[in-house]
């Protein structure tokens, strides 16, 4: 599978547009800026898990042993089939399978980037993800993940209207 | 003024610094950055892991800048500072000690192949001090790869005649062409004309055009 090379394979924009837009030969500085920022990336994750862990307001982000079934009620609610309140919790089970979850993501897409970026100097990680052409396709597929996570994330966000929003940039409820 | 007004002030306050802290991240070079980052911690230590021989496939012809001109008198030439330039011709570089290997390339759009390849390392050929850095260009001078001392010296990286156990094609290189599994295949050049050990950080073709002159794997 071809998950994507500087080939126009799949899609092409005019010729025009690379040109105006200066984007001839720049796959490799584009390359360059991901590698450079996946430092950032993995730092802000570390801090983010740090201050859960240190806080103790991770309990309140890793789902419970029976999180499945009340997501799926969470799903019903939210489709508007399950009328009744949902149980009052600041994050509830489908939320704290998606936040737990999406870092888990985070841990996967460090570990395979990792894996594509130095395939010869960390050989085994590459090993582990099941060799060069795997650990991409798996690197691909958490992006894909992400792309879903957004889209759900800010469709909820919509939903829940302004008020919730302000709560979430400013941390007051 | 509310909280709520505080905390948005707040968040843009800090929304522009991250903002300004990310305008001075963009001065730096990324591939400088990189490149320092990543020779301190991988260099070129490890050997590229090895494939069972029946999994080595033909790969791509890509790349043939350098392989228009007709071959007539092809030699090796070496050039080192300080020392004589010489030329070997393909049967003295044949009686250099032997490697066979089964590895992957990879090329910086994506694909990879593993491979199996016939040569000699080119440590076989480097003078005993030898500089910081090797260029290798084609014979037309059109194709030109600038290595790390390390890189050209690690023992898989090979002058290779063979290519799955037949001579090499004038597509992927003949007669003798670079293997160097430690980097992507853009450093991989194919027909070699010219080996020189120079101080100087050498041009390469696609560090050139904007691409990373590091290029390592």
């Amino acid at each position: 599978m071809i998950i994507y090379w500087a080939n126009d394979e799949y899609f092409q924009f005019p010729e025009w547009f690379y040109e105006k837009a200066h984007l001839t030969f720049r796959l490799a500085e584009g390359m360059s800026y991901h590698f450079l920022l996946m430092w950032f990336f993995a730092i802000n994750g570390i801090c983010y898990v740090s201050y859960t862990i240190v806080s103790g307001e991770w309990r309140e982000l890793v789902p419970g042993h029976d999180a499945l079934k009340q997501a799926f009620q969470v799903v019903l609610h939210d489709l508007g089939i399950r009328k009744e309140p949902l149980p009052p919790a600041k994050f509830n089970a489908a939320q704290q399978i998606a936040y737990t979850g999406v870092v888990l993501m985070g841990v996967g897409s460090l570990l395979s980037g990792l894996a594509i970026y130095r395939p010869v100097q960390l050989s085994f990680l590459t090993q582990l993800f099941g060799g060069y052409p795997n650990a991409r396709l798996i690197h691909f597929l958490l992006t894909v993940g992400y792309v879903a996570f957004f889209g759900m994330h800010v469709a909820q966000v919509i939903r829940a209207g302004w008020k919730n929003f302000k709560a979430m940039v400013t941390g007051n409820e | 003024m509310n909280n709520d007004r505080r905390a948005f002030l707040k968040f843009g306050l800090a929304g522009a610094a991250v903002v300004g802290g990310l305008s001075q991240l963009l001065k730096i070079s990324p591939h400088e950055f990189n490149e320092g980052l990543t020779r301190k911690l991988f260099g070129a230590r490890r050997e590229a892991p090895t494939f069972p021989r029946d999994r080595a496939r033909e790969p791509r012809a890509n790349g043939n800048v350098g392989l228009d001109e007709e071959l007539t008198d092809w030699s090796l030439k070496i050039e080192a500072p300080g020392l004589p330039a010489r030329s070997m011709s393909l049967e003295e570089v044949k009686s250099l000690p032997r490697v066979e290997m089964t590895t992957e390339l990879m090329c910086v759009e994506g694909w990879s192949e593993v491979v199996h390849w016939s040569g000699t390392p080119l440590r076989h050929i480097a003078p005993p001090q030898a500089p910081e850095y090797v260029s290798l260009t084609t014979p037309d001078k059109s194709y030109f790869v600038g290595l790390d001392l390390e890189s050209a010296l690690h023992p898989q990286t090979l002058l290779a005649w063979e290519m799955n156990g037949q001579p090499l094609t004038s597509e992927h290189g003949a007669p003798l062409r670079l293997v160097i599994p430690v980097k992507y295949g853009i450093k991989n050049i194919k027909r070699i004309g010219t080996i020189q050990f120079t101080a100087q950080r050498p041009a390469d073709y696609w560090a050139n055009k904007g691409y990373d002159w590091y290029a390592a794997l």
